[in-house]
């Protein structure tokens, strides 16, 4: 068993709380992982990545081949189609509707949403707005990572405690509102699928 | 259970367990993030363990040789370019040798992710005729830095590490062995070994040659090079460091068909490399960085044996590697993936709403619309961002602290407006100098430096300027007439460009200081700017 998922954001965004959260539940599950992440200049509002790579097996490369990611986990959907050099055929996309426009070529959303919804295994969802009725925005991305949850090798309750032990120090309340956020994004993911 | 690491931490866990007793560097992506360990590590504090940030790589690695030299286990940190700064006292102290174990670890950017060159700090480890350790996992980091300070004393030299970027910055599950004992104070034992009078430095430089053998042969033995043996004879391969993973990475559950030698300690293990030669019909060398092993090995006259990778155009000659990037050397067909669609625009990074130098900027351009003349030298720092649209001010960068000298050459040429622009930490870390030789010829120039009080591109370190840059800069005799304090917000746009123009127009130095703190500062850290000497000018 080996899944390679691709996160993508710009600088800023959270997609590492994601990779933190996928990190620990893999640990605490006894596998393997690696984690390639992006610091300095390029964490300055421009496009950041972060491979995360789980398996019981040995994995050697920190960073995913180009066509063997099973998914793309995006808290921007511009940036979700960046990397669609390194998804594999059929794979999943997750991302958020909502454009982070901080150039001047941002293109058309419409034009954005078409090219998203070309491919087959999509989940596009308004993740920011699930998130603010639940009263927490900033779980947007945790939101995200719900919706993907089902196709991840790791056990719900191992992403669960993930999220408790990383939001502890935040307090009951944060934990609560994520976990809350996680539920809810695999809710809707099965709305979607079904 | 494993402890999840970043390579950089794994290796920072590494030496606080080989019982250093201090880590010295100064802040540089890739490598920020060692240091940063051992500051936050409760360990290190209980143990007294020195982390603090120093003002440069050279100050850094010297404070790191005086600790060998009083017996104790030292490490000091950079990132590539960084070992340039440090580059005089690195090459000396092979030839003093060391006493306490001393490491260098210096991480390099290959693709340039967030520096000006891929330089190669191996030619350096060979330059200096020191043994270098390339790790290729995190786990790797770990044991290979205890290691390297025990080689350390073994062979009485500093030990290179180097590190790439995909390393630095990748995490991975990690076992924590045991924490060994910091060195007691005992001075060298030989008195004049760290005397490098021409009469005593010749007698250590040919001890030096004279321990060649010794390092290659503790390569020959070293339990971080190995050969993995493959029933295709038609070629064998070297992979160096991280360049392992990814030749492993193209071969299901890693069944390579070639045999292979993984090269993670230097000098090149000869032998094992001359068995690969004699059971091979010909070499690919897998390396990050420059083609280092395969220039040493290749046969210049390209007549007799085949060797193949960067230097050959086998592989891509720059930008780094990664499991894509080998396929075709090892004869694998690449590919057609998908292909990032039309639709999509480049994202290249900003500076932060809100960012001070963003108002700077504002005022250097309509200077610059005023007079075609003006010329701006950058530096090293978030501002280096003003290299690009929209504001496009800074016509140079080059290194820590060329903004004020390249200024003044350019003065001296006969440009006006020379205007250079460097921030806080740069300035102390390069700047001073600098600014000493203008300041001795009154040379016309403008220096502006824009001091966010942080060293801000690499996670807003505390910068060795804060609170003092007013005192550094009259020690250094810049004329008090002449040393300005603005505050650059989009109110004073209109006063701060006159009191800019002002300067220009003075014939002799002008320093400029733009003062308002990063906007990712945490409060704490305002907070802490806040109790600092307030800056005074009469």
């Amino acid at each position: 068993m080996k899944t390679n998922i691709i996160l993508a954001g710009v600088g800023g965004q959270g997609i590492l709380t994601i990779a933190a959260v996928l990190d620990t539940a893999a640990l605490a599950s006894n596998l393997n992982i690696k984690q390639a992440e992006v610091h300095g200049m390029s964490q300055r509002g421009g496009a950041v990545q972060s491979h995360v790579r789980i398996s019981d097996k040995e994995i050697y490369s920190d960073l995913i081949p180009k066509g063997k990611a099973d998914m793309i986990i995006s808290v921007e959907p511009m940036e979700l189609l960046r990397y669609l050099p390194f998804l594999k055929k059929g794979g999943l996309l997750v991302t958020d509707s909502n454009p982070f426009v901080n150039i001047t070529n941002y293109p058309e959303l419409d034009k954005l949403y078409t090219e998203i919804k070309s491919h087959s295994n999509t989940l596009l969802i308004d993740a920011k707005k699930i998130a603010k009725d639940l009263g927490n925005s900033r779980a947007t991305n945790i939101v995200l990572l719900g919706a993907a949850a089902s196709q991840l090798p790791l056990s719900d309750e191992s992403l669960q405690q993930a999220i408790k032990s990383l939001f502890a120090r935040k307090g009951e309340r944060v934990v609560e509102k994520n976990i809350e956020a996680f539920n809810k994004g695999k809710e809707i993911a099965t709305e979607f699928i079904s | 259970m494993k402890k999840l690491l970043l390579g950089n931490e794994a290796l920072a866990q590494g030496a606080i367990d080989a019982g250093i007793s201090g880590v010295y560097a100064y802040p540089g992506t890739p490598s920020t993030e060692i240091t940063e360990y051992i500051q936050r590590s409760k360990t290190a504090k209980e143990l007294n363990i020195h982390s603090q940030w120093s003002v440069n790589e050279k100050t850094a690695m010297e404070a790191a040789l005086g600790m060998s030299y009083a017996g104790k286990r030292a490490m000091t940190v950079m990132k590539h370019v960084g070992l340039n700064v440090a580059a005089d006292v690195f090459m000396n102290m092979s030839v003093s040798g060391i006493n306490g174990g001393l490491v260098v670890v210096v991480a390099d950017d290959p693709s340039m992710h967030s520096s000006q060159n891929e330089q190669d700090s191996r030619y350096y480890g060979k330059f200096a005729m020191i043994p270098i350790l390339e790790p290729s996992t995190q786990q790797e980091c770990y044991e290979i830095t205890k290691y390297a300070f025990d080689l350390s004393e073994k062979m009485g030299l500093p030990i290179m590490i180097r590190l790439v970027t995909r390393l630095s910055h990748s995490r991975a599950g990690i076992e924590i062995g045991n924490r060994i004992a910091q060195n007691k104070i005992s001075l060298p034992k030989n008195p004049t070994q760290f005397q490098l009078i021409p009469m005593h430095a010749r007698g250590r430089y040919q001890h030096l040659v004279d321990i060649q053998s010794d390092n290659r042969e503790s390569s020959e033995n070293s339990c971080f090079n190995k050969n993995i043996e493959g029933k295709d004879t038609s070629m064998g391969i070297i992979a160096a460091g991280i360049a392992y993973n990814y030749l492993m990475e193209n071969y299901e559950d890693g069944e390579c068909p070639y045999p292979i030698l993984k090269v993670s300690q230097y000098p090149l293990p000869k032998t094992r490399i001359k068995n690969l030669f004699d059971n091979c019909e010909k070499i690919l060398v897998l390396e990050d960085g420059y083609p280092f092993i395969e220039e040493i090995i290749s046969d210049f006259l390209g007549e007799n044996r085949n060797v193949i990778g960067r230097l050959s155009g086998h592989v891509n000659r720059v930008g780094e590697l990664d499991p894509d990037s080998i396929k075709k050397a090892l004869g694998f067909e690449v590919e057609i993936t998908e292909s990032i669609p039309k639709v999509v625009s480049g994202r290249p990074p900003e500076l932060c709403v809100g960012c001070a130098h963003r108002d700077l900027f504002d005022a250097i351009n309509v200077l610059g619309k005023e007079d075609s003349n003006q010329q701006v030298f950058g530096d090293i720092g978030c501002y280096a961002l003003g290299v690009l649209d929209p504001f496009a001010s800074i016509n140079t960068l080059i290194d820590m602290g060329a903004s004020i000298t390249m200024a003044k050459g350019a003065a001296d040429a006969g440009i006006h407006p020379a205007i250079a622009i460097i921030g806080d930490s740069t300035f102390t870390h390069s700047g001073m100098t600098g600014l000493l030789d203008a300041v001795i010829e009154d040379t016309s120039i403008t220096v502006v430096i824009s001091d966010n009080s942080t060293i801000a591109m690499t996670g807003a370190q505390d910068s060795a300027a804060s609170g003092r840059i007013v005192e550094i800069c009259k020690g250094i005799g810049v004329d008090e007439d002449h040393l300005i304090l603005i505050t650059p917000l989009h109110k004073n746009l209109q006063k701060n460009i006159d009191l800019i123009r002002d300067e220009i127009n003075h014939k002799g130095v002008s320093v400029i200081i733009a003062q308002r703190p990063c906007v990712q500062l945490p409060k704490e850290k305002k907070d802490k700017l806040k109790k600092l000497k307030k800056i005074s000018l009469n």
